[in-house]
């Protein structure tokens, strides 16, 4: 039988604001372990929660990023459960009157763009850390993490593949990274991902049996996961036998997912609205202020550097896949409007070398002007393309401008005719085999004397000046 | 509504509690009472009340988005029953 492949995801993300989302501590990553608590967070009696302005404005951006419907009244509540990474015994979450709903992105398939609805963006709170000791029968908690502003991100179940739902994943995570609300790191938890996944026979309907998977930690274990899980489900079905609706962990070591052994009791949570937060009521001057501050999203500004500086899509998308990258990009072709050559050396050598430093493009040391400097002194002759590369070089490891490293080094390229007169006739004065063998046919020394000339002026002289000359001294006499 | 000693018995797992079956039956006549109680306010007509999710009030309490001083490891590990190092420690927690 033909199945159908339906996912949905949950993602969750930490939000960059400076702290907790209902108390003042430091959001920190990697700080001492309950380093960073205070009453509130530790959930000590009498202790109140107050709502970080900051986190309500973050989280609005993703949801308009996303052409949600941001909710007038926002609601917080109470999710009731015990676990020892939750101090107050419930978390403080948002249930029927969500921050924003109804929105989607646009995710590039094979053929063309596909809709990916968004059910509801929420704000809640992040849980703390618990560390397993295998040894002692023992869990260590560490409540640094407890606080931190989060917002889910729930799909519809509209993604019909393992790579759409990477896709989709990539393209959230991107959104987020450009908006600068979340710094995306995938290893330190700050963007994670549950997977909801079915099979239905094709052309049904109604939704199959689902599970939902837990652990996965990077886009790569996204996919693997929910190939394996994908598999799975097909063979259970295809034996007549039944997909058991549970939560199943993936393990990346031996390459599936295992279900997590629940104690048979259905997960009730108790959600009430939380009597120690005042409601939310986002009004339009809010949201339109919001909405002003919004920079442009990736994907229409891929398209503009493709329709504006007619770049290829390739390019666009690599220059666009960082918010600074584009922005220095940008820079640079404002200053010397040579789109093409700009995307080249951007794309090559700086990128190469901001990446060997691990280093972002808002902290390069060849600033945008003197990039489009150099590129201008390409073009009118005065540095060659090859000298241009160690200049390059040397402007990333001091910071100066182009016309000061070529003066120190004496790198400007030798455009004076006569100079090179002088030296094409040195160069065939000492190769007179050569120049014999070229006057008698062998038409491929030509390059020979290039070089000969190249390696005598230390590969200062301008090539192209030194073909129309060369050419005119070897038909000359 | 009439809650049972079954409904007792479930909320009681929910909130981790032990109770005996006496206690069970106790437990289910006295909640029903407050039910009873309670439920009086369903005689009330509340056709065009809008929901309120709190009752004071008052909406949009914010707090900017600054750092405080946190309470250090020491004084956050105090009211522990059991802890090693700088963290809590609890009983394994089994998946």
């Amino acid at each position: 039988m033909d199945f159908e492949t339906v996912i949905g995801l949950e993602v969750h993300a930490q939000l960059l604001t400076c702290t907790k989302i209902f108390c003042g501590c430091s959001t920190a990553f990697g700080r001492p372990p309950n380093s960073l608590t205070c009453p509130v967070c530790l959930a000590l009696p009498g202790a109140l929660p107050v709502l970080n302005r900051k986190a309500v404005e973050f989280a609005m951006k993703m949801a308009l990023a996303t052409g949600c419907r941001i909710n007038e009244q926002n609601v917080f509540a109470r999710k009731n459960y015990f676990y020892p990474d939750l101090p107050k015994g419930y978390q403080i979450s948002q249930d029927t009157l969500p921050l924003a709903e109804g929105g989607h992105i646009l995710i590039e398939v094979q053929d063309g763009n596909t809709k990916i609805g968004i059910e509801r963006i929420h704000m809640e709170e992040d849980a703390g850390k618990l560390i397993h000791d295998e040894a002692n029968r023992a869990s260590y908690v560490d409540l640094n993490r407890a606080g931190v502003p989060l917002i889910e991100i729930v799909s519809k179940p509209d993604l019909r593949s393992p790579a759409a739902a990477v896709h989709y994943l990539k393209s959230l995570h991107e959104i987020l990274v450009y908006l600068e609300i979340c710094d995306g790191n995938m290893e330190e938890g700050s963007f994670r991902c549950d997977a909801n996944v079915s099979l239905r026979p094709r052309g049904q309907s109604t939704l199959g049996r689902r599970t939902e998977l837990k652990n996965l930690n990077s886009f790569r274990h996204v996919q693997r996961a929910l190939e394996y899980e994908v598999t799975r489900q097909r063979r259970l079905l295809e034996k007549g036998l039944e997909v058991e609706q549970e939560t199943r962990l993936w393990d990346e070591a031996q390459g599936m997912t295992m279900s997590m052994r629940s104690k048979g009791e259905a997960r009730d949570y108790r959600y009430f609205p939380e009597p120690d937060l005042v409601p939310v009521v986002i009004d339009e001057a809010w949201v339109a202020k919001v909405r002003a501050d919004l920079p442009e999203l990736p994907q229409a500004r891929r398209e503009r550097f493709v329709s504006a500086y007619g770049i290829p899509a390739y390019d666009a998308g690599v220059l666009t896949s960082d918010r600074r990258l584009a922005d220095y990009y940008e820079d640079v072709v404002r200053l010397c409007d040579r789109p093409k050559i700009a995307a080249n050396w951007v794309m090559g050598d700086v990128m190469r070398l901001l990446n060997e430093d691990r280093r972002g493009a808002h902290d390069c040391p060849v600033m945008p002007e003197s990039l489009a400097e150099m590129i201008l002194l390409i073009e009118e002759g005065v540095v060659s393309g090859k000298m241009a590369k160690e200049i390059i070089e040397q402007m990333y490891r001091t910071g100066r401008p182009p016309a000061q490293i070529i003066a120190e080094k004496g790198m400007v390229q030798i455009t004076d005719e006569g100079e090179l007169d002088a030296t094409i006739a040195a160069v065939l004065e000492a190769n007179p085999r050569q120049l014999a063998e070229y006057r008698g046919g062998r038409d491929k020394l030509f390059g020979y004397f290039v070089g000969q000339v190249m390696k005598l002026t230390g590969g200062k002289a301008n090539p192209k000046l030194v073909n129309d000359l060369l050419k005119k001294a070897l038909h000359h006499d | 509504m009439k809650l049972s000693a079954m409904d007792v018995e479930y909320a009681a797992g929910l909130a981790r509690l032990e109770i005996t079956d006496q206690e069970k039956e106790i437990f289910a006549r006295q909640l029903n009472e407050v039910l009873l109680y309670i439920g009086s306010l369903n005689e009330l007509d509340t056709q065009g009340v809008v929901p309120a999710a709190h009752p004071g009030g008052l909406t949009n309490v914010f707090r900017e988005d600054e750092v405080r001083e946190s309470l250090n490891t020491q004084e956050a590990l105090t009211n522990a029953p059991d802890t090693r190092g700088d963290f809590f420690r609890v009983p394994k927690i089994i998946d």
